[in-house]
């Protein structure tokens, strides 16, 4: 989905944040969050993709407004409410409050049926597609040229493993892009690596 | 009148939403207060920068490991007994150059190779980084204190996929002869996401 999680290259945001030594914590109940979720993964309530997913299915407002842990607690309470772990109306009263979730999930695809074996050295280009569900691709490499670096081994079909859709796992490749190619007249010169997977790849 | 249909209960805070879903997992016998205690122990005891600097130090003194390294991430870190998630399946190590400056991102969330070089800071995950260092690498280098010659290619590592990131940097000139162990000790978090590089001191 073209969601307000897909970050790269939006223009706008200001100088970073950034202090020497940073922390990854701030507060108890962020390594709370995090371990819970990580917990839930773990025993199999869901998998990275569905959690990666949720959290992108937060309304815009409450994602740019939500600190990282937030987000994260969010996806964590969504996904074990649409799965029927616990419902929403016990939660939110043990927690005497509203509790914002992520908005429903749409359908999930399987891989493309058209998927090609590339070699480090190739020139590929991204695909047009646009999904409503979860997918791997940044939209700033949607229909860009590259060069492919390497190849990885394979790995669960995003597009699918977040909606429970059967697939094959897949591998990705790293290519190579130039930042000019993908903002022309607006990027600094710097070659961006993106890992991305054979099914959103065609040869150019 | 007031639409009294409509009743606008308060968020609850973060804190309490945590305590509610802890207590409801537990409730139901998923034993989530006990995974909070090694879970938490594990993100702040052992998934730590330290890591990463014991595999970067051993990475200078060891040609054959060095090697092996580039080669196959994921087995070489394991033979220094470094464990990583098991779907983190692949982990690429990118080896800086005088004239090379790798720099890792995830502009879609925050994937890092956690247990290696330990959990993001709050600033890799946050909004700037991760919109802008894809396309205005050097300038957010240097605004966050890495200014790079003209002359120094950057390669910027967006983690898009399942495939882990880690940046080899340079061993810097006045450390020969030093030992493993005090080279580790230079090698900070930073260096191995690629925003700093490093200095003997």
């Amino acid at each position: 989905m073209d969601g307000i999680h897909d970050l790269g290259g939006r223009q706008g945001f200001g100088r970073v944040r950034f202090t020497q030594g940073a922390t990854a914590f701030h507060a108890p109940w962020e390594v709370r969050a995090n371990s819970l979720y990580a917990h839930a993964v773990r025993i199999g309530l869901f998998n990275m993709d569905e959690y990666r997913h949720a959290i992108e299915r937060m309304d815009p407002r409450h994602y740019l407004t939500a600190s990282y842990y937030e987000r994260s607690l969010t996806s964590l309470i969504t996904l074990c409410v649409e799965k029927g772990v616990v419902p929403a109306e016990e939660l939110e009263r043990r927690a005497g409050g509203a509790i914002p979730l992520a908005t429903p999930s749409a359908l999930g695809r399987g891989n493309s049926v058209a998927r090609e074996q590339f070699k480090p050295g190739d020139a590929v280009r991204v695909k047009l597609d646009s999904v409503p569900g979860h997918m791997r691709m940044p939209g700033y490499i949607r229909g860009k040229a590259g060069i492919v670096v390497s190849e990885t081994p394979a790995y669960p079909f995003p597009d699918a493993h977040a909606h429970g859709v059967a697939s094959e796992d897949e591998p990705t490749y790293d290519v190579r892009f130039r930042s000019e190619d993908l903002w022309p007249g607006s990027a600094e010169p710097a070659h961006v690596h993106v890992g991305v997977f054979q099914s959103y790849l065609e040869r150019a | 009148m007031p639409d009294t249909n409509r009743i606008v209960q308060r968020t609850a805070s973060v804190e309490a939403r945590v305590d509610a879903i802890q207590a409801a997992l537990d409730e139901r016998g998923l034993k989530a207060s006990e995974a909070v205690e090694e879970l938490s122990h594990l993100a702040q005891e052992k998934w730590i920068p330290e890591n990463g600097a014991r595999v970067v130090a051993r990475a200078w003194v060891d040609p054959e490991f060095r090697k092996h390294l580039l080669a196959n991430g994921r087995a070489a870190v394991s033979d220094l007994g470094l464990a990583m998630p098991k779907h983190h399946r692949h982990l690429v190590v990118l080896e800086n150059t005088p004239k090379v400056q790798n720099v890792i991102c995830c502009t879609l969330c925050s994937c890092t190779a956690f247990t290696i070089i330990g959990l993001p800071p709050d600033w890799y995950k946050d909004l700037e980084y991760r919109s802008r260092v894809v396309r205005e690498s050097r300038t957010v280098l240097r605004e966050m204190g890495l200014d790079l010659s003209a002359d120094v290619e950057i390669r910027v590592w967006d983690t898009t996929a399942d495939t882990r990131y880690m940046v080899l940097p340079e061993r810097p000139a006045g450390t020969g002869g030093w030992s493993e162990e005090k080279l580790a000790s230079i090698v900070t978090r930073d260096s191995l996401i690629g925003v700093a590089r490093l200095e003997a001191h």
